[in-house]
């Protein structure tokens, strides 16, 4: 489950595969809207991780 | 920006600015509920350590996303364009990291009565000598970061067109006294008024600014080609020699961003651990603000701002778009949240000071009301010397210890995290790598003349990584062989977590 949050660092650290203009969103390039996907999809997975963790009882 | 007052704006900005500090001098009652314990340093530097998920959102929020942010991640933006998007990951992996690693730290503080992370360190390895490094990497890497905070306040103050130190001196002033009366409550309640106005201001800025300058096409469009024309390592995307800066830059800062004084003494003032979880799931949020907040670097393009400091793009931006009540407002908002982590900053400091200094080296019989009373006195010891720097030193100085101070503190990480999850690492060992990192890291730097990336040459190749991650890189390989030669030393057993 943890391994979740690996994701965003493999999503963000790798720079070459985001480093572009095309395709765009609402006028904003890749190398933006891309970016500022991570941050609700992080939100995401990180409650997911924490949700298993309190089912599993944790402290 | 012109030489008159801009009286709407400066009316709007005294009034949420006396606001403010009616509620500062207010806080200390506030919170304190059945559970006050009078005079103890728990009280008054950790705000009774009581605070539930929505306040710890908004201290938290409020001192790790501060004022200098708001002023320099979009002159960066302005200034080098995709490179100084840098901030957007690095805020975006910290949380996963605040969430691996900050409820186990706040479980160890908790059982024992930790006020900060040079107690921590001395709880599980008993070590004076490690405890009094990583308490001195905090006080010295906070100071700068204080002084950063009054840019912050000078520039928004400049914009609206007052002149002299003397307004930044009112400031100052009154910021001290209610932390003073208050203790990390002033802050935490401060932070609510901060935040909304933060988050109205650049609601508005980004539907607005836009709405003004044709859309964000538009936008982006008038950036592309100004930097098209400008040349050299900016543009709307990174160029291949900027790919790794801008990984490890992210990376290490994120690390290094939760070892800071201020930001674990919101970790320590929470009530649970499930408190900083969720934190680690809500606080992006304020990540999605941060990035709009970048973006207005190249709304100033299209708008056709010119400054003659990259610092004084969004106070020129807001005051070239907006009413001048509207850019008061904002600018208080930025004003204030100045206060909001400097006043917790110089309380981290002097948590730091009070537990890691005064108490082992001059009165370790010191009592709990004692203690308080240390803290307060060095609070105010700690802004006038972020204060004396401002107004004596050159702003430059500032930033370069600033940047510094980032190399620094990361080496706090191995003492810090590794006993959470790891009982492998002795005393010795971990301040041996502490020492080399420090050393390793400022040197780096300084040859450098003061950079935070340093470029390696391998085979002909070209590499520039983050110095501080590489410092931190030389730090681990130090203790590793440094606890297999010197052996464990006294290594307590690991205790649950």
């Amino acid at each position: 489950m943890r391994l979740l949050l690996s994701l965003p660092f493999i999503g963000l650290l790798w720079v070459p595969f985001y480093n572009r203009e095309l395709p765009s969103l609402w006028g904003f390039p890749f190398f933006y809207w891309y970016q500022f996907a991570w941050v609700p999809l992080t939100s995401l997975l990180i409650w997911i991780v924490f949700r298993d963790g309190l089912k599993k009882g944790e402290e | 920006m012109g030489a008159g007052i801009n009286w709407t704006a400066l009316a709007v900005f005294v009034f949420f600015f006396v606001l403010v500090t009616v509620m500062g001098f207010w806080a200390s009652r506030w919170m304190a509920g059945p559970s006050h314990k009078g005079a103890h340093l728990d009280e008054w530097g950790l705000g009774g350590r009581n605070f539930g998920a929505w306040i710890t959102w908004f201290l938290v929020g409020g001192d790790f996303y501060t004022a200098y942010t708001v002023i320099a991640v979009p002159a960066l933006v302005y200034a080098v364009g995709a490179y100084g998007f840098f901030a957007l990951p690095y805020t975006i992996l910290v949380y996963p990291i605040v969430f691996l690693i900050m409820p186990k730290l706040w479980h160890a503080a908790h059982k024992a009565g930790h006020v900060t992370a040079a107690d921590v360190v001395y709880g599980r390895y008993q070590s004076r000598p490690l405890e009094f490094a990583i308490a001195l990497t905090g006080v010295v890497a906070t100071m700068p970061y204080i002084a950063l905070q009054l840019i912050g306040m000078e520039v928004v103050i400049r914009a609206l067109g007052l002149s002299g130190e003397l307004p930044l001196l009112a400031a100052f002033v009154i910021l001290a006294l209610y932390t003073y009366s208050a203790g990390l409550r002033a802050p935490a309640l401060i932070a609510f008024v901060k935040d909304l106005m933060i988050y109205i201001v650049v609601l508005v800025a980004v539907v607005v600014v836009p709405a003004k300058l044709g859309g964000y096409g538009a936008v982006f469009d008038s950036a592309r080609d100004v930097f098209a024309n400008k040349g050299g390592a900016t543009g709307l995307t990174l160029k291949p020699a900027q790919f790794l800066p801008f990984a490890t830059l992210a990376l290490g800062s994120a690390m290094a961003a939760f070892m800071y004084p201020h930001t674990l003494t919101g970790i320590f003032a929470a009530k649970d651990a499930n408190t900083i979880r969720k934190n680690a799931v809500f606080l992006p949020a304020y990540t999605v603000l941060l990035g709009l907040i970048a973006l207005l670097g190249f709304m100033a393009y299209a708008a056709g701002v010119k400054v003659q400091t990259n610092n004084d793009v969004v106070p020129a931006l807001f005051n070239g778009l907006f009413p001048s009540w509207f850019a008061g407002f904002a600018f208080a908002a930025i004003a204030i949240g100045a206060l909001v982590p400097a006043a917790v900053m110089s309380i981290g400091a002097s948590n730091l000071f009070t537990r890691n200094f005064w108490k082992p080296y001059v009165n370790p019989n010191i009592s709990n009301e004692g203690e308080a009373k240390v803290a307060k006195v060095v609070s105010l010891v700690v802004k006038l010397g972020a204060l004396v720097f401002i107004l004596f030193l050159p702003t430059q100085f500032a930033l370069d210890l600033q940047l510094l101070g980032g190399v620094w503190i990361l080496q706090t990480f191995p003492a810090l995290v590794f006993g959470l999850f790891v009982g492998w690492f002795g005393a010795r060992a971990l301040l041996t790598g502490w020492a080399f990192g420090i050393v390793y890291g400022s040197w780096l730097a300084f040859a450098d003349g003061i950079k935070p990336v340093h470029t390696f040459t391998l085979g002909g190749d070209r590499y520039s990584m983050y110095t501080g991650l590489i410092a931190l890189a030389v730090n681990i390989v130090v203790a590793v062989l440094a606890n297999l030669v010197l052996g464990k030393g006294s290594r307590p057993a690991l205790r649950s977590a």
